[in-house]
């Protein structure tokens, strides 16, 4: 079976609409405007000529030779979005949505983003496309992640402090939300993750499916089957529901999320969901949510600021209660020593995000001698590279 | 028929217009509000919105995100708004409508929460992000309990909406004046008149109209379309700029009553 939501976005009991009435009028425009873009040849021509010729799709299923062998059990492969323009997944996103945003005569894009890699390949595509960017983002993020700033002003885009609440995503969402209610006339809303109100959880997921599909064509050419475990990082979760969708029908294949485990079980030491959280709403979705026992949303804590999110998305949620999927953490201290094992046998420096993927693959191989696994590494590890120095000390004297 | 219900009976008999304000509970500290709903009620506002706080208010612009921050460090949980509703009902009849969001009340759990805001005196709730797509769940216990489940219209809402927003709702419909968050605005959109017809078309309930109202003027201009008239951040800035001074109370007093003398100049 598909997953696919039903008209009123709800996977399972998962998604829906939860948004204040005046946003009820901008997200039935955008559903609208979305289903038909999704049934024009044409855009989806476009679509396809801009991740070819813009993004470097399709991109290549490596196989990890040296450290399937360092492991001495399943065969590892890995699926290259690192090698995406800017640097990870986000932009097959942010093209898709750009498209749809021209089509709408919209003018002025609003985004926001948390490590700003989103917020990167936002700018990106306005820049590409000419449209006005205004990036939303927590002080607390901006003074983290400096670079990624200064590189969103770079291609042009507005960037602004968001100094309410935790200062760090979900406050830079809300804010970007309350920018698209006081200017829906000229405005889009790009949402980075497969979160929030319908449609953006299935148009996130429609515009991200390609991974998978490339990844499963690929693999079969390379080994003749379809693996056995596909593992992916999940915050929000567009990577991992991209990677996972076109596997979903196929019951053999184990499909692993890995949430960001933290220092911690506690309260705010974690961002895994599954682990500490119930169902709840917040922005637009129900979903499982961290939040305390009044319903108010907890603060969350992982090394990688991409997984650092209180709710994952809500075709996730359905895909766990089902037993399609399987949920897991991996720490800050594990995906540290994934990404450094990945260096030094691929030559590969992931994302922060993507090296808790490679942890839990990196935990199963041995036991798992005969199975091939497919590990998404969403994006590539430059952005995290000052966070790498500050653990990694010992590398940095001489 | 609740408080709610009894108030526009009486506003519509007695041919006056009503005032309903807007305070975050809990703001600057729980044991405050009862004598500030008190101080707003002596200067004539008709019907309060207590509002409960929440970590992420995705509706509210900056005044009463900032009064909700203020709120929740100062402890202040949805069952503390219970029991400051209890202490208002104690020594006042003046109907009380919970406007939040729908997370704190999914956690406390719908029917445990209708049964317990019945049992302290709360006539209704208004859900910001309770969209009446996934309202149904929401509006039933409400009503099982005998409360008034409230329910926003905006100027964007289509036809199809308004129609449901008209059924789920009891007590009265809130219609939004302008598209945007809450918060102050020198002059009002033009977009309340259509609104207004289009609603009337579909229902007979008593409408109220908020956001961004700030001044007599205001009032006075929407006085004369519709049954009631909210007022929220202005009440709260005030709120925030005195909390420490010993006026606070006789300030909004003597703010609602000149809000109030608003609907006069339309008369």
């Amino acid at each position: 079976m598909t997953p696919q939501p039903d008209p009123g976005g709800h996977f399972g009991p998962y998604g829906g609409r939860y948004v204040p009435e005046v946003l009820m009028a901008p997200v039935e425009e955008l559903e609208k405007a979305y289903l038909e873009a999704r049934e024009d040849p044409a855009f989806q021509a476009e679509l396809a000529g801009l991740l070819r010729n813009y993004a470097g799709r399709p991109t290549p299923l490596s196989p990890a030779r040296r450290l399937t062998e360092s492991l001495g059990g399943a065969r590892i492969y890995l699926k290259r979005e690192d090698l995406l323009h800017t640097g990870a997944h986000k932009i097959n996103n942010c093209l898709g949505q750009a498209l749809v945003a021209r089509r709408m005569g919209k003018r002025r894009i609003v985004a926001e983003t948390g490590a700003g890699q989103h917020g990167v390949a936002t700018a990106t595509v306005c820049a590409l496309l000419g449209f006005d960017c205004v990036v939303y983002m927590g002080t607390e993020d901006m003074r983290r992640q400096r670079l990624n700033v200064f590189r969103m002003r770079l291609l042009g885009a507005k960037v602004i402090g968001v100094a309410s609440g935790s200062r760090t995503l979900k406050d830079a969402i809300s804010e970007a939300m309350r920018d698209w209610v006081g200017n829906v006339g000229d405005t889009y809303y790009l949402l980075g993750s497969a979160l929030g109100s319908h449609p953006y959880p299935m148009m996130v997921r429609d515009f991200q499916k390609v991974i998978g599909e490339e990844a499963r064509r690929q693999i079969l050419e390379a080994e003749g089957r379809l693996p056995d475990a596909v593992f992916a990082c999940v915050g929000g979760g567009s990577n991992a529901i991209g990677v996972f969708h076109a596997f979903v029908p196929d019951a053999g294949v184990q499909l692993i999320g890995v949430e960001a485990g933290g220092r911690g079980d506690g309260p705010g030491d974690h961002a895994a969901r599954f682990r500490g959280g119930c169902p709840g709403v917040l922005q637009g979705a129900y979903s499982y949510l961290l939040q305390d026992e009044d319903g108010q949303v907890s603060l969350t804590h992982s090394v990688s600021a991409g997984l650092d999110y209180a709710m994952i998305g809500p075709e996730h949620a359905w895909l766990h209660d089902r037993n399609r999927a399987e949920y897991t953490a991996a720490s800050d201290a594990e995906a540290l020593e994934a990404a450094r094992l990945l260096s030094r046998t691929e030559g590969i420096i992931p994302a922060l995000e993507s090296a808790h993927a490679v942890a839990e693959a990196v935990k199963r191989a041995p036991a798992a001698r005969d199975a091939i696994f497919l590990v998404n590494v969403s994006g590539r590890g430059d952005k995290d590279i000052d966070i790498y120095r500050e653990n990694f000390t010992e590398l940095d004297e001489a | 028929m609740t408080r709610i219900g009894h108030l526009f009976e009486r506003l519509r008999s007695e041919g006056r217009k009503g005032l309903i304000a807007y305070i975050t509970a809990g703001d600057p500290e729980p044991a405050r509000t009862p004598a500030l709903v008190e101080a707003l009620v002596r200067g004539g506002a008709d019907l309060i919105e207590l509002g409960v706080p929440f970590s992420d208010p995705i509706a509210d612009g900056p005044v009463i995100q900032r009064a909700g921050e203020r709120a929740l460090a100062a402890g202040t949980t949805l069952a503390v708004v219970l029991e400051i509703a209890a202490a208002i009902r104690r020594r006042s009849e003046v109907p009380l409508l919970l406007f939040t969001y729908l997370n704190p009340v999914l956690r406390y759990g719908l029917d445990r929460l209708a049964s317990d805001a019945a049992h302290c005196g709360i006539d209704g709730c208004l859900l910001t992000d309770a969209s009446v797509e996934e309202a149904r769940e929401y509006a039933a216990a409400m009503h099982r309990h005998g409360l008034d489940t409230v329910f926003l219209a905006a100027p964007t809402s289509t036809e199809r909406r308004l129609k449901l927003v008209a059924r789920y709702s009891t007590g009265f419909v809130y219609l939004v004046s302008r598209t945007g968050v809450t918060g102050e605005r020198d002059s009002l959109s033009g977009a309340v008149a259509p609104l207004v017809r289009s609603v009337r078309a579909i229902t007979d309930l008593p409408l109220a109209v908020g956001f961004g109202i700030s001044k007599p003027e205001h009032v006075a201009e929407l006085g004369r379309q519709v049954e009631a008239v909210v007022v929220g951040s202005a009440f709260v800035r005030l709120i925030e700029r005195n909390h420490d001074n010993p006026s606070l109370e006789i300030q909004l007093e003597s703010f609602a009553r000149e809000l109030k003398h608003g609907f006069g100049a339309a008369a």
